[in-house]
């Protein structure tokens, strides 16, 4: 999918060097990512994977032209990461840190007001765009090109959806995690969008889990705007109330909030829903079919 | 993390939240004590536990004198409280507050939570207090004010006028509720709340503002930097089983059923959930390894879910992505070894070296019950707790 990750991506890792940034960076650029350098403060100037390294998101944007960052910097040392690819004028920030406070995002999600930067996450698996590369932690060799787009909160949901349709011979046009915390970059509807002005994708998958009115609000976007199928499923139908289901924003609060809610309000919608998860593949194969 | 409502007020009144004299106590006597040194002619004892609905429970009782109170305090001190969030089995009451009590004229809600929709902090007020907001929310939505809170230059002046104003709290007491809303907001902010609410704001006698009770909840994530916030947990109101998770690096929550769940990710924990549910069992716990698992966190896992009586026999389901089957599996052998395990464990094993994961299991003496697929296991780890409920039932009849 072009708008995210694509052939002319130019990709740094923000905490280059660490154990996390280091690992990450070499499987991506193995799977032929062009990743063009890497931030980490205090060690500009030296190389590493054989790419340079920076002080400073500005100095790594001027001389290589980046315009995606994964930052593999830890959760209390993210949101300013974050700020300062906004700053460097990245388009596509990638967060994987699990366990931001919840308020350091609510300050940079104001930050990012009025620029034309797209933060996805945090606490997200990441981006794959399966033959061209990725920026994030998930299993690379499970994902295989095709024209299904995937959008999820969780990540091993996620790989559990692609390794279903694998088995039904369904590659992906891309694969984006928004990430499981309550206050995240983008939401379902802006990835929507995004795969609906791909000429390379045919459908989309949808996967939410209980807490918030994000599905529902992406549902409605979808019912309005969207002429490629849209397959919803939501986990959480057996989680009780009121609690965290190790995700920060998984929790039922109100009763729109329930995973059967949900899944009814976008059956309701016209939406291809899915109630086991073990189904997930099967109804990727029957919507495109139809 | 939750706190206590002492805990809360004392927080509140460091940032100008005016709220009733009183203080927190452990026995019978020491309430007597403090309720003589408040003053007063009326006093309330409230029970010090993480719920709400403690009123309904007979855990908030108004005394009119300090016999009273000695004999309220006895009362309530080394109770089981049972409200709608306990559960049948209740919580024990360890300690109460003692508080002056108040003439009410009326009562407000004033809360901040964190939107999802908007990602600020909002505001939220209404005219209905002390009754649960929830309720109101969903009964009369026209009766919820919201004011959306821009982080850069902080909740302001005019807003809170502008809530206050719509939800009758003017002349005098305009003033007066801009100072709690700011008080609120600031120590929301100050200290990583990701809710805090006063239910009731009340007006009494004395046409002066009061928080009568007060709830705040802490952002985990944050809690690193907040360690005057730390130090207020209370172990003893959460489950044990909970607290050892969390030090092992696991996430686990108890649920009622008979299966017990070993899951990576919080998404296919709850989907795994689901599965099960949906082929007609019952989960007994949602639990989360995390990433990069090693051998030891798999084995503390096992150790958490067995520790509940309930279980009958264990689901893992992996799906590895920087996690590697062949820790998994050496973590699965280790507890089944370490812990004497003999009921039957499903396995699915997918992802990241999954041949030398399902290897290492085949390898071992133990008769594992393998799943190729996330449909598979459910299937089979309901028919396995049916196996074991129809074997046992005759039993439970002859004993009858």
């Amino acid at each position: 999918m072009s708008v995210l990750l694509n052939k002319d991506s130019r990709v740094i890792f923000q905490g280059f060097t660490g154990q996390h940034g280091t690992f990450h960076a070499e499987e991506a650029i193995k799977i032929g990512t062009k990743v063009v350098g890497g931030v980490t403060p205090g060690k500009g100037g030296t190389q590493h994977l054989g790419l340079p390294v920076f002080d400073t998101v500005e100095e790594a944007v001027r001389t290589t032209g980046a315009d995606v960052s994964g930052i593999f910097a830890p959760p209390p040392f993210a949101a300013d990461a974050i700020m300062e690819a906004i700053d460097a004028g990245i388009k596509t920030i990638v967060v994987i840190a699990d366990g931001i406070p919840v308020q350091d995002m609510v300050r940079v999600e104001r930050y990012r007001q009025g620029t034309n930067s797209i933060i996805i996450g945090p606490n997200t698996p990441g981006i794959i765009t399966p033959g061209v590369g990725k920026v994030g932690i998930m299993p690379s060799h499970i994902y295989s090109p095709g024209r299904i787009g995937i959008v999820s909160r969780s990540g091993t949901l996620n790989y559990e959806a692609v390794a279903q349709m694998s088995e039904l011979g369904l590659g992906q046009s891309s694969s984006i995690g928004i990430g499981g915390d309550p206050v995240n970059g983008t939401d379902f509807a802006t990835v929507l969008k995004a795969f609906e002005d791909d000429p390379d994708t045919d459908a989309v998958i949808m996967i939410g889990e209980i807490g918030g009115p994000q599905e529902v609000d992406a549902a409605r976007w979808a019912k309005k705007n969207m002429r490629k199928p849209l397959i919803c499923y939501v986990a959480g139908l057996s989680a009780p109330v009121g609690r965290r289901m190790g995700h920060a924003g998984a929790i039922i609060s109100n009763e729109s909030d329930t995973a059967t809610a949900k899944i009814d309000m976008m059956e309701a919608l016209g939406m291809f829903v899915v109630r086991n998860p073990a189904d997930i593949g099967a109804t990727v194969l029957r919507a495109i079919k139809s | 993390m939750n706190i206590h409502e002492y805990q809360t007020k004392d927080l509140l009144k460091h940032y100008g939240v005016p709220v009733p004299p009183g203080r927190v106590v452990h026995t019978d006597a020491q309430a007597a004590t403090v309720a003589e040194e408040i003053g007063g002619t009326r006093w309330v004892v409230k029970a010090q536990i993480h719920s709400g609905g403690r009123g309904k429970a007979g855990g908030v009782r108004v005394c009119n004198s300090i016999d009273e109170v000695r004999v309220i305090a006895n009362e309530i001190i080394g109770t089981l409280l049972v409200t709608h969030q306990t559960g049948a089995e209740g919580r024990l009451v360890r300690r109460v507050l003692v508080e002056q009590a108040s003439t009410i004229v009326s009562e407000y809600y004033i809360g901040l939570i964190i939107d999802r929709a908007t990602r600020r902090i909002t505001l939220v007020a209404s005219a209905e207090g002390g009754v649960d907001i929830e309720v109101v929310a969903k009964e009369t939505p026209d009766k919820i004010i919201r004011e959306v809170i821009d982080p850069a230059v902080g909740l302001l002046d005019f807003q809170c006028r502008k809530v206050a104003y719509n939800v009758g709290l003017t002349g005098a007491l305009l003033p007066q509720a801009v100072k709690v809303m700011k008080g609120l907001y600031r120590c929301m902010r100050d200290n990583d709340a990701i809710m805090a609410e006063i239910n009731p704001l009340a007006i009494v006698d004395n046409d002066q503002l009061l928080a009568l009770d007060a709830k705040m909840t802490f952002d985990d994530n944050a809690l690193y930097r907040r360690p005057k916030i730390t130090e207020l947990r209370d172990f003893d109101e959460e489950d044990p089983k909970e607290v050892e998770a969390t030090g092992h690096g696991l996430n686990y929550i108890a649920l009622d059923g008979d299966v017990g769940c070993i899951v990576n990710g919080a998404g296919l924990a709850m989907a795994t959930m689901d599965a099960i549910t949906l082929h007609g069992g019952r989960p007994a716990n949602f639990l989360d390894v995390g990433g990069g698992a090693t051998p030891e966190k798999v084995a503390n896992a096992f150790h958490i879910v067995l520790q509940d009586p309930a279980v009958k026999l264990i689901l893992i389901n992996i799906f590895a992505g920087i996690n590697r089957c062949d820790w998994i599996a050496t973590g699965i052998i280790q507890a089944m070894r370490d812990q004497s395990i003999t009921m039957p464990i499903i396995v699915r094993l997918a992802g990241t070296n999954v041949e030398e994961g399902r290897a290492i299991l085949s390898a071992s003496k133990f008769p594992f019950i393998v799943a190729s697929n996330l449909n598979d296991a459910a299937a089979k780890a309901v028919a396995e707790v049916n196996n074991i409920v129809n074997k046992v039932a005759p039993l439970k009849k002859e004993h009858s």
